[in-house]
This record gives structure tokens, sequence and C-alpha cells, in this order.
């Protein structure tokens, strides 16, 4: 039930910023933020109330299920495991953070804007926690209307056009994936008799591998766009450098995630067998978004059109994880979508005190500004250096653990992802040479940090760094949820290339934090 | 036909007694709020008699049959006409034309779409067809001193007689080969006969250009866009729901009680004509600056959507469709609506530039418009995302792959010219508008309830299906049973 408070909670909460505004122009945004505030406590809460799973058969920590549409098989069906409540701690991290940087940057149509801000997040957090399969969709369309206004209305100068191609682009793309689950809901019910969208119903469906790729394609076609892996993901340059600051925040921070979510969650339980055949492919296009991101990054004069590329480049960190199949990468995995979350959301929130302060995103025109604002120059020496990977901070071990797991699995391809490393580096200081090194050109006064900006910039600078120092908690919480997404690839009654068996074996135990299932225990007591 | 029957019929008869009191009304004296009075009345009259045919299947040999799904179509019918009407007391109000007997060819023109979907018999078809098509010539060119209006009349009466003679040849060929014009003895027929004579078939394509023409499907659509343009814009509600879901009621009856599922020539001619209709509706609306073209060819695309469930044939599809009407319907008669609302007494509110910032100026029929525009083009939490997605689980449910495919790319072309519209709408108004000049609130009273009705009731739907998809199947159990 307190998993459809959430839902319900950001849903009202919307409706209430909306309506504020006509009492007062200032309402809306407390209501935003307490509803976030509200929402990142009760997923505290839900954390520290609930131990860690230490096993992978029982990885449910809450369920919540009521009919919804019982003539179709539909049900409300909302479910909490490790995995899930990462990212919900995650999306209401990110959806305070983006409330409290649109303090002073939002100043007309102030309600209808964090109207959006909270429907947009609770479009995401339905998609982090439903198990039916017709809600999911439900929320993953839900998430895109408002996220296509606080791109349209509140966005820079050319808005109107990144609007639209990323509606149309997410929306085409849903539209497949509608199609591959009404095919696997017809499947089921034909093989079975009995027609549900139920998550758990449909897992282990069966189907001839010819059929099953069909599916698959959907469903990647929804998630691989929406990571974005490389040939599709012409959307989020342009969406995230016209995206207001908070726009830019959540679509790097949050939207990127429900791709990846999406496809440890649905793709690789759902299509064991496809989904090896599709493996190499998949690795190579990560590899692919990663290189290819890093350059185009590296060739940016727009400092979010910057960022947005370094989020391709990272997001290939994540197709390569996910189509490893190995324990090892998937704990990368789901830290590469925390730690780039709060990364890139930091760097594109800096970008938004730049662009505050000189209204421009051109770094031809910044340079020299550490003189005079040393503490921003600071915070952004912090994400830059976890962008490229610097051990002590988050990304590194994500990154680390990431490619530890691919090797396993394909140690060539490992070998240009870990290139795209060094790439990462020569973009990341390019941005701190550019901006805040060098001459200084321009004459304009530039404050630093207003104690708002503080109370922004350390929370995060603080996540980045526990998640880089001590991102044991994190492992443990993700570890059981992630073994169930890989029930399908160890279990010996699949026949399945063994890659998930062979990483525990190669590794020596103690070379990395491979969560033990019995020390798992003791994280968070 | 008994006494009894009579008692089957009084929707119908409440219709027409409500049409001959409204022509007396206007000859003792003209009040249009009388008379509007009346047609409601006299709407929600029918709609209670209706209520006890429910689960009724009553044949009344040899022209009509009411059934579950003769009731569903004639309920639908009657509240979308009840909405226009609502809609139509404000947008005459302020004309300069005589008021009255709009609603006197409002109420005739009903009167022929529920005869039509309870026909099985050709004459009864016809009968129906041509009441309906009768009164909307007049309607279409109501306002006749509009320059528009005059061109749209003449095109749809041409265009109309003509594809009712095509009907008349049809069923004529059909009859001369069966020997009988009630639909069962056909399907009767066709079951006796190994192969299906090429005379039946022909005399068959010429109905399907008749029926065409009235969903204004490709390649019979040129009319829409001239006549949605040119007509008041409550009759343009009108002829995009009821004259097509009339239409559509017939077809189906048609097709399922002649067996013509089995009939593979039939199935690939409906195929071509449904896909054609979704290129080309979306295609034509992409650059369409016209409020009212790009509804009639959203519109023409919408039919061809629709097309898919019909083809689909089991009982997943005539649910698919009959949901998808209902959305559909209310949809369309929010947007016209809307059109409607905004249109002052010069011409109708059908540039893309009057909705410019509308947002900011009214934002209470800007989230309306909105929210019909987002439930045309799919997106949850409204309607026309759960009558599409059950139009894609029929078509995947009979693996029509080539339609869903079809279905899945226009929906993501249609996406780009609605959320055009929305666009503009949340863009920032260049100037303030003139002032235009404000109705009596308590005329534009019936307008703007009705909006909010429709908003919420396609919220509603969209959010919570449940309830209407048990009354869906509930009617159509009878429906489905006979076959």
């Amino acid at each position: 039930m307190i998993l459809a408070w959430l839902l319900v909670l950001l849903l009202v909460g919307g409706v209430l910023a909306w309506v504020s505004d006509r009492v007062h122009a200032q309402l809306p945004r407390w209501v935003a933020l307490s509803v976030t505030m509200a929402c990142l406590l009760i997923t505290l809460f839900l954390w520290l109330e609930t131990p860690a799973p230490v096993n992978s058969t029982d990885t449910w920590l809450l369920r919540y299920e009521v009919p919804w549409i019982p003539q179709w098989g539909v049900s409300f069906s909302l479910a909490l495991d490790g995995l899930s409540l990462l990212m919900l701690a995650l999306t209401f991290f990110i959806g305070l953070v983006s409330v409290l940087i649109s303090w002073k940057e939002i100043k007309n149509r102030v309600g209808f804007f964090h109207f959006n801000i909270l429907w947009v997040l609770a479009g995401i957090t339905g998609v982090f926690l439903t198990m039916d399969l017709f809600l999911f969709y439900f929320f993953w369309e839900v998430m895109l209307i408002p996220m296509y206004f606080l791109i349209g209305i509140w966005g820079h100068e050319n808005r109107t056009y990144a609007a639209y191609k990323f509606f149309i682009f997410t929306q085409a793309s849903g539209l497949l994936m509608l199609l591959s689950i009404l095919g696997l809901y017809f499947v089921h019910g034909a093989a079975t008799g009995s027609y549900s969208f139920n998550y758990f119903d449909l897992l282990g469906t069966d189907f001839t591998p010819k059929t099953g790729k069909w599916l698959m394609a959907g469903f990647l076609a929804a998630f691989l766009v929406k990571l974005p892996v490389v040939p599709f993901h012409s959307w989020l340059p342009d969406a995230h450098s016209q995206a207001p600051t908070a726009g830019s925040v959540i679509l790097a921070g949050l939207l990127l995630k429900t791709g990846a979510y999406g496809l440890l969650r649905f793709v690789i339980p759902l299509f064991p067998e496809n989904a090896e055949i599709f493996a190499p492919w998949a690795m190579f296009l990560g590899v692919l978004g990663i290189l290819y991101g890093a350059i185009l990054a590296f060739a940016q004069t727009d400092l979010k059109r910057l960022i947005a590329y370094t989020s391709v480049s990272h997001m290939g960190f994540v197709v390569l994880g996910v189509f490893a199949f190995n324990q090892l990468a998937y704990q990368g995995v789901v830290m590469q979508m925390i730690t780039h979350g709060i990364s890139t959301g930091a760097l594109f929130i800096l970008a938004g005190f730049l662009y505050d302060r000189l209204h421009t995103r051109d770094i031809r025109r910044m340079g020299g500004f550490w003189a005079e604002i040393p503490k921003m120059g600071v915070m952004a020496l912090v994400f830059v250096m976890a962008s490229l990977g610097l051990p002590g901070l988050g990304n590194f071990i994500a990154e680390f653990l990431t490619l530890l797991g691919s090797w396993v699995a394909n140690p060539l391809l490992t070998i240009f992802a870990t290139v795209g490393l060094v790439a990462a580096t020569v973009y990341s200081l390019r941005i701190m040479q550019k901006v805040f090194y060098g001459k200084r050109e321009n004459t304009h006064s530039l404050p630093d940090l207003s104690l708002r900006e503080y109370l922004i910039a350390l929370p995060l600078v603080a996540a980045i760094l526990w998640l880089g120092l001590y991102p044991q908690p994190v492992l443990n919480r993700a570890q059981a949820s992630l073994e169930e997404q890989l029930q399908a690839y160890t279990s010996p009654l699949q026949k399945s290339s063994s890659s998930g068996q062979v990483s525990l074996k190669v590794l020596p135990p103690d070379s990395v934090l491979i969560p033990k299932p019995k020390g798992a225990s003791h994280a968070l007591k | 036909m008994r006494l009894n029957d009579l008692l089957y019929l009084l929707p119908l008869l409440v219709l027409v007694a409500a049409a001959i009191l409204t022509m007396l009304a206007v000859a003792v004296k003209r009040n249009h709020r009388v008379i509007f009075g009346i047609t409601i009345l006299a709407h929600l009259v029918a709609l209670a008699v209706l209520l006890d045919l429910r689960g009724i299947q009553a044949s009344l040999p040899p022209l009509l049959m009411v059934d579950g799904w003769g009731v569903f179509n004639m309920g639908l019918i009657l509240w979308t006409s009840l909405g226009v009407t609502m809609m139509s007391y404000a947008y005459f109000e302020q004309r300069e034309e005589r008021k009255e007997e709009y609603y006197i060819l409002l109420l005739l023109a009903t009167l022929g779409a529920c005869v039509l979907v309870i026909s099985q018999h050709f004459m009864a078809l016809f009968l129906g067809l041509e009441v309906l098509s009768v009164s909307l010539y007049a309607l279409i060119s109501y306002l006749r001193t509009r320059e528009k209006s005059d061109e749209a009349g003449i095109k749809y009466l041409i265009l109309a007689a003509m594809s009712s003679a095509f009907l008349l040849f049809g069923m004529a060929l059909m009859y001369a080969v069966t020997g009988t014009m009630s639909f069962p003895e056909i399907g009767a027929y066709l079951r006796s006969t190994q192969e299906i004579p090429l005379l039946f078939l022909t005399g068959f394509g010429l109905t399907v250009v008749g029926i065409g023409f009235k969903l204004g499907v490709a390649p019979f659509h040129m009319w829409a866009p001239d006549v949605y343009e040119g007509a008041p814009a409550p009759v343009s509600a009108f002829i995009a729901t009821v004259s097509k879901g009339g239409m559509v009621g017939l077809m189906v009856r048609f097709v399922t009680e002649t067996g013509g599922y089995r009939n593979t020539s039939m199935l690939l001619i409906f195929t071509i004509i449904a896909a054609a209709s979704m290129l080309a509706g979306n295609l034509l609306a992409l650059r369409q600056k016209n409020i009212k073209r790009l509804l009639a060819y959203s519109s023409i695309a919408h039919l061809g959507y629709l097309l898919v469930a019909f083809l689909a044939g089991n009982q997943l599809g005539v649910e698919a469709v009959s949901f998808y009407l209902v959305a559909y319907f209310i949809t369309t008669l929010g947007t016209f609506g809307v059109v409607a609302l905004l249109s002052d007494n010069e011409r109708d509110a059908d540039q893309l530039e009057d909705y410019r910032g509308l947002f900011w100026l009214r934002p209470g029929t800007a989230a309306v418009f909105t929210a019909m525009l987002l439930s045309l083009a799919g997106i949850p939490l409204t309607a026309g995302f759960l009558g599409k997605f059950y139009l894609l689980a029929s078509g995947v449910n009979t693996q029509q792959w080539v339609l869903v495919i079809m279905l899945v790319l226009n929906s993501v072309v249609g996406l780009y010219y609605y959320i055009r519209v929305i666009a503009v709408m949340f863009a920032q108004p260049e100037q303030a508008p003139e002032a235009r000049k404000v109705l009596h609130p308590a005329i534009s009273f019936a307008s703007g309830a009705t909006m909010a009705a429709l908003a919420l009731l396609l919220l509603w739907i969209g959010v919570y299906p449940t309830t209407l998809v048990q009354l869906i199947r509930g009617l159509l159990v009878t429906f489905m049973a006979s076959r």
C-alpha cells in the first residue's frame, strides 16, 4: 500500500502544485519540495526498515496488487525489490534536487512547471515499481507528456524542435514495445489459457526462438532508444541541451535509467535465449556508443550538448554490462545507473549555474573562472573527475565492475570499452580546462555559489563520494534482485552459456567486492 | 408485425414525435430556447426508453432487428447527438440564420442513423441512409450566407447521391443473385454455395463504394475535408461521429450476418482500404493549417484504425470496434465542441493561428482540447489510448501484422500533427487578442458543461475502463451468440 501512496502523493501533489499557483506564486515550489522530500523520506525509511534480502528466493520486499481491468487481465500491481528501491531513492533524490535548482530559474507558469516535474517523477516511479506490463507501458507513456511540456515550454531557444523529436522518438519506440507486450500476452494466453499482463505470470513463457526474437525486438526498441544506444540516440543531445536545467537533470538522471532498468527487469529474464543470441551485437553497440559518444562530446562547444554526449558514452557501459550476463557486470550496471544519475545531473546543474550567470552555454565564451568562483570550480572538479572515472568516486566503481564483468563475456570488446575511459578523461578534462582555466575573457561579474546552490551541490558531492568510498550497501541491496534477473542464465535447468557461473569462478573472491550472500546481511545493521 | 413490436421501436418513435412536435412548435412561435429544450428532452426520453431494451433480441421481420449491438449503437448515437445538441445552442445563438429548423434536421438525421444500425434488410438500410443523408444535405449548408457552406453542401449532395446510386446498384445485383434482401437469408444463401458468384461479388464491391463514402475512408474520402470545413462546427461533429458510427454499426452487422469474414476477397478489399485510409489521412493532415480540415483528415485515419478491429471479426474485434467508437465519439465531440466554443459570429475558429497561446488565455478550454488531442493521438490516461490498445490487441490476436505495423507507424505520424496543435496552444501569444463578443454566461454554460463532462468522461474511461468494457460485453452477448 505504501507503494501506491508514493504514486498518489506525487500525482496529487502535482495537481496541488498547479492549483496553488493561484494562491501564491511561491507556493508550488514548496508543495513540490515537500512532496519530493516526503517521498525521499519514505524511500529511505523503507531502506532502513527492510533488511537486505540474503538469498534470491525472496527478493520482493513489498507487494501491492489490486485488479484494475480484470476483463483484460490487467492489475494495478506494484512490487519493490532491492533494485527498485535503489532506483526510487535515486528518483526522489534527483527530484528533490531538480525542484531546488528551479527555484530561481523558472519564473513563469511556476505552478504548471511543478505539476509537470511531479508527474514526470510519478511516471518514473511507476515504471520502477510496476509489475504489470500493461501498467508498465501506461507509466512509460505517462512520463513522456510532462517531459514534453518541460522541454517545450521552459526550454531554450530551439525547444519546440527538441520537444517534438524527443516525443516522437520515444513514442514510436514505445508503441513497438506495446506490440511486443500484446504479442507476449497472447502467446502466453494461448499457451496457458489464462490471459494476464502480470510480469510474474509472463516470466517463463514458452515461445519459439523466432517469436521470441520479434517480441524481444519490440522491447529492445523502447529501451535502446530511451537509453540511448548509438544509432537511436539522436533525440538525446537536442532534448538534453534544450531542456531547462531541471529537465536536463531528470532526463539524464532518471529517464535514461528507465531504459536500463527495462533491459534488466524485462528483456533479460523474459527472453533469456534470444538475449544471449543478441548479446554480442548489443555489446558491440554499447562499445560503439562509448567511443562515439566520447568523440562527439569532445567536439562540442555547447556545454549542455557536451554533457549530453557524455551520457551517450556512459550509457554504453550500461548496455555492455547488461549483456554480459553476470553478477559482477550487473552490480556495475546498477552502480553506473546511480552514479551517472548523480554525476551527470550535477554537471547539468553546473551548466545551469553558469547559464544563470552568463546566459550562454557556449564554452568558447568561458574560461578562467577559477579565480573568481573557486567553490563552483571545486564542485565542477569533483564531478568532472567522477565523470572520467577517478577512483574514490562512484563512477569508478561502476565502470570498473562493468568492465570486469564484461571481460569474462567478451574480452575484445572490453578492451575497446576501456579505451573509452581514456577518451572520457580527454573530454572531461576539456570541460575543466575551457571553463575554469585559461584566460579570462568574459567580463561578467560572477558571484560564487549561493546558499541554495550550496544546498544542492553538497549533497551531490557527498553522495558521489559515499558511492565511491563505501558502495557496499548499494551492492548488497541490488544483489539479490540481480541474481533473480540472472536466474534463467545460471540455473542448471536451462541450457545456456555459463558466463554467469564462470565469472564467479574466475575471479578470486577477495579481489573486488563480490558480495557473498552471507556477508551481506551486516551492511545496514 | 404485432402491436407489441412497437415497444421495441419506441426510441425511434420518440424521435419522430419530437421532430413533428418541433415542427409544430416552430409554426406556432419561433423560440430557440423552447425548441432546444424539446430536442434535449426527446433525446433523454429516447435514452430512457432504450434502457428497457437492454438484453433484448427482437427481430421485427423483415426489416429490423433490435439486439444488443443495435441497442449499443443507438445509445451511442443518441448520447452523441445529445452532445451535439448541447453544443449547438451557444453556437447558433450567435448566428444570423433562423435557428429552429436546425433541430428538426438534427433529430431526423439521428433517426436515420438509428434505423441504420438496427436494419437487417436492404430496404431498411436504404431508408435509414437516405433519412440521414437528406437531413445532412440541409444541415451542412445550414449557414447559407457563408461562402464555404454552399460549396460543402453541393459537394456532399452530389457525392452522396452518387454513392447511394452505387449502393443501390450493388444491392440490386446481390438481390439478383440471391433473390432476397434480408441479411440472414443472404448469409444462408452464401453458406449453401461453394463458390460465390461473380455477380454477387460485383454487387458487394459496389456496396463497398457506398459504405466507404459514408465512412469517409480512402479512396472515397475526398469530400471529407471540404465538407468538414464548410459545415457549421456542430454539424461537422455530427458527420464525424453519428453518420460514420451508424455506418460502422450497419457494416459490422451486414458482414457478420452474411458471414462475410469467410470471404477472402472482402477481407483483402477492406485491408487495402484500412491501410490506405491510415496513410492518406495522416499524411494529408501533416501540413494542414486549418483545424477543421486537420480533424477531417484525422478522422479518415481513425476510421482506418477502426477497420483493423473490424477485420479481426471475432468477439474481441467487435468489442474493440465498440470501445473505439465510444472513445472516438467522445474525443471528436470534444474537439469540435472546442472549435464551436471558440467560433465567433464571423467565422468558425478553424485556423491554427486562432489557437496560439490559448493555454494562457483560456486555460480550461485549452486543457480540454489538449486532452482531446492526446486522446486522438492515443496517449495514456485518455480513452483514446485504451481504444487504440484494444484495436492493437484485436489486430495482434488475429495476427494481422501488416495492418498492426501500419497502425503503429501511422500513430507516430499522427502524433506529429496533434502535438503541433498542442505546441501552438502552449506558445506565447504574440499580441493580446482583440476582445471577443462574450455571450451571456448562461448560454455558453451548456457548451462549457458539455465540454467538461466530455473531458471527465474521457479521463474516466482512460483510467478505469472496466465499466465500459463490462457494458459492451453485456450488450454484445446477444449479438455474438446469434452468430
